[in-house]
């Protein structure tokens, strides 16, 4: 009898330490993760065969839109609340607190600053982006350079900055935003892409 | 005394459902590690895939003074335009010297199969302070305002296939939309020349 009870004992493995790793990691990396961030501009991006990471965080994401409207975004949500009272202050636009609460929960901005608070009291997710206006990137009323400049200013750390443009929006309007930049000094800067498989030899499939 | 042996029998009685209970309670964890590593998986995956793939891209300094650049032949600058509608205008040298312009696309064949000629032709330089020697190739990109930015994207895109280090993105003058107009007047009255006969 005991015999028998014996081997069937021993085959039934004890799966409760595996078990508790297997939560451990599974913790771990949910916790981890960063989920894919809304993405509150429909782009497509270009590809390309560069293989660089975006780093994960204090990234100054600028995307050009099919239409040619800058957006403006800042990941850091800390730095977002300082930077809407700083920008308010500088251009004369009174918020209230509940309007730069959804400021901060905003990831782009897409309004000249005259349409901020409209914008903001409008809520999230009410106005279709693809009809914003954009920040102005013109020489007589740059705001962009405005929000970039301050944006690196009371950022914990020098932001990266990203320009995600789309496949067909013309280069005069990525060329002034990236004229914005180099006024600001900032000459090394990120282009977001889609990854592309490295050309073979012999390989002239591309469009 | 009489009372003892009983109550040990019942104890014995009670470590022996005991001990049913206790094989009745260990519960098959199989099922749930496998849960467990399968949404591992899910989150090892998609945090990795997350992150979205960039190019680097340097601009020249303009707080330089541009006469403390460092000059070049003329003849090491291959300059290369974007034109609208995909096209590629491309010339050796600078626009005063009135360069031939030649006309490619993005195709493999096209300005990649250019980039590597000139290169090839251009041929190595020795460093102005190693002494290595070095490609001498320098490409200078133009874009019109009016081309895509997928076009800019890919250009940048062929001097990293092609293994051109020395490039610089300038801002169009018009010395260049001439001769890329001009280009364009000389293709059309070609092919009005080859349609015609």
């Amino acid at each position: 009898m005991s015999k028998l009870h014996f081997p069937r004992k021993s085959i039934v493995l004890d799966m409760t330490a595996m078990c508790d790793v297997a939560f451990l990691l599974l913790t771990f990396f949910m916790l981890a993760t960063q989920f894919k961030p809304d993405e509150p501009v429909v782009v497509d991006t270009p590809s390309s065969v560069s293989e660089i990471k975006l780093p994960e965080s204090d990234v100054l994401l600028i995307t050009i839109n099919e239409a040619g409207a800058v957006f403006f975004g800042i990941d850091n949500q800390r730095t977002r609340a300082e930077l809407v009272t700083a920008m308010a202050d500088k251009y004369q636009v009174s918020l209230t607190e509940d309007e730069k609460h959804v400021f901060e929960l905003t990831s782009a901005i897409g309004v000249p600053m005259g349409n901020l608070k409209e914008f903001l009291s409008g809520g999230l997710g009410e106005v279709r982006t693809e009809d914003l206006p954009g920040v102005p990137v013109d020489s007589t009323q740059n705001e962009l350079r405005d929000w970039i400049d301050l944006s690196r200013r009371l950022n914990d750390q020098v932001p990266r900055v990203a320009i995600k443009g789309d496949i067909d929006v013309d280069y005069g309007r990525v060329k002034r935003v990236i004229a914005t930049l180099q006024q600001l000094n900032i000459n090394r800067f990120n282009l977001i892409t889609t990854l592309e498989a490295p050309p073979e030899a012999g390989d002239s499939s591309r469009s | 005394m009489a009372d003892a042996p009983v109550q040990q029998n019942t104890g014995g009685k009670g470590a022996l459902k005991q001990g049913v209970k206790k094989t009745s309670t260990r519960i098959d964890m199989t099922p749930m590690v496998d849960l467990a590593f399968l949404l591992i998986t899910f989150f090892m995956l998609t945090t990795t895939l997350s992150k979205p793939q960039t190019m680097e891209i340097t601009m020249p300094d303009k707080t330089v003074n541009p006469d403390d650049v460092m000059k070049v032949k003329e003849s090491r600058t291959v300059t290369v335009v974007l034109g609208e509608n995909d096209r590629i205008y491309f010339y050796q040298g600078v626009t005063d010297e009135e360069p031939e312009v030649g006309v490619t696309n993005y195709a493999a064949d096209g300005i990649r199969a250019v980039l590597l000629e000139k290169k090839q032709s251009i041929g190595q330089v020795p460093n102005a302070e190693t002494g290595k020697m070095v490609d001498g190739i320098i490409v200078i990109i133009k874009a019109q305002e009016t081309a895509r930015y997928k076009n800019m994207v890919d250009i940048l895109d062929e001097m990293s296939i092609t293994d051109i280090g020395t490039y610089a993105v300038v801002d169009i003058t018009p010395g260049d939309l001439e001769l890329i107009a001009d280009a364009d007047a000389f293709a059309a009255a070609a092919q009005a020349g080859s349609s015609q006969p």
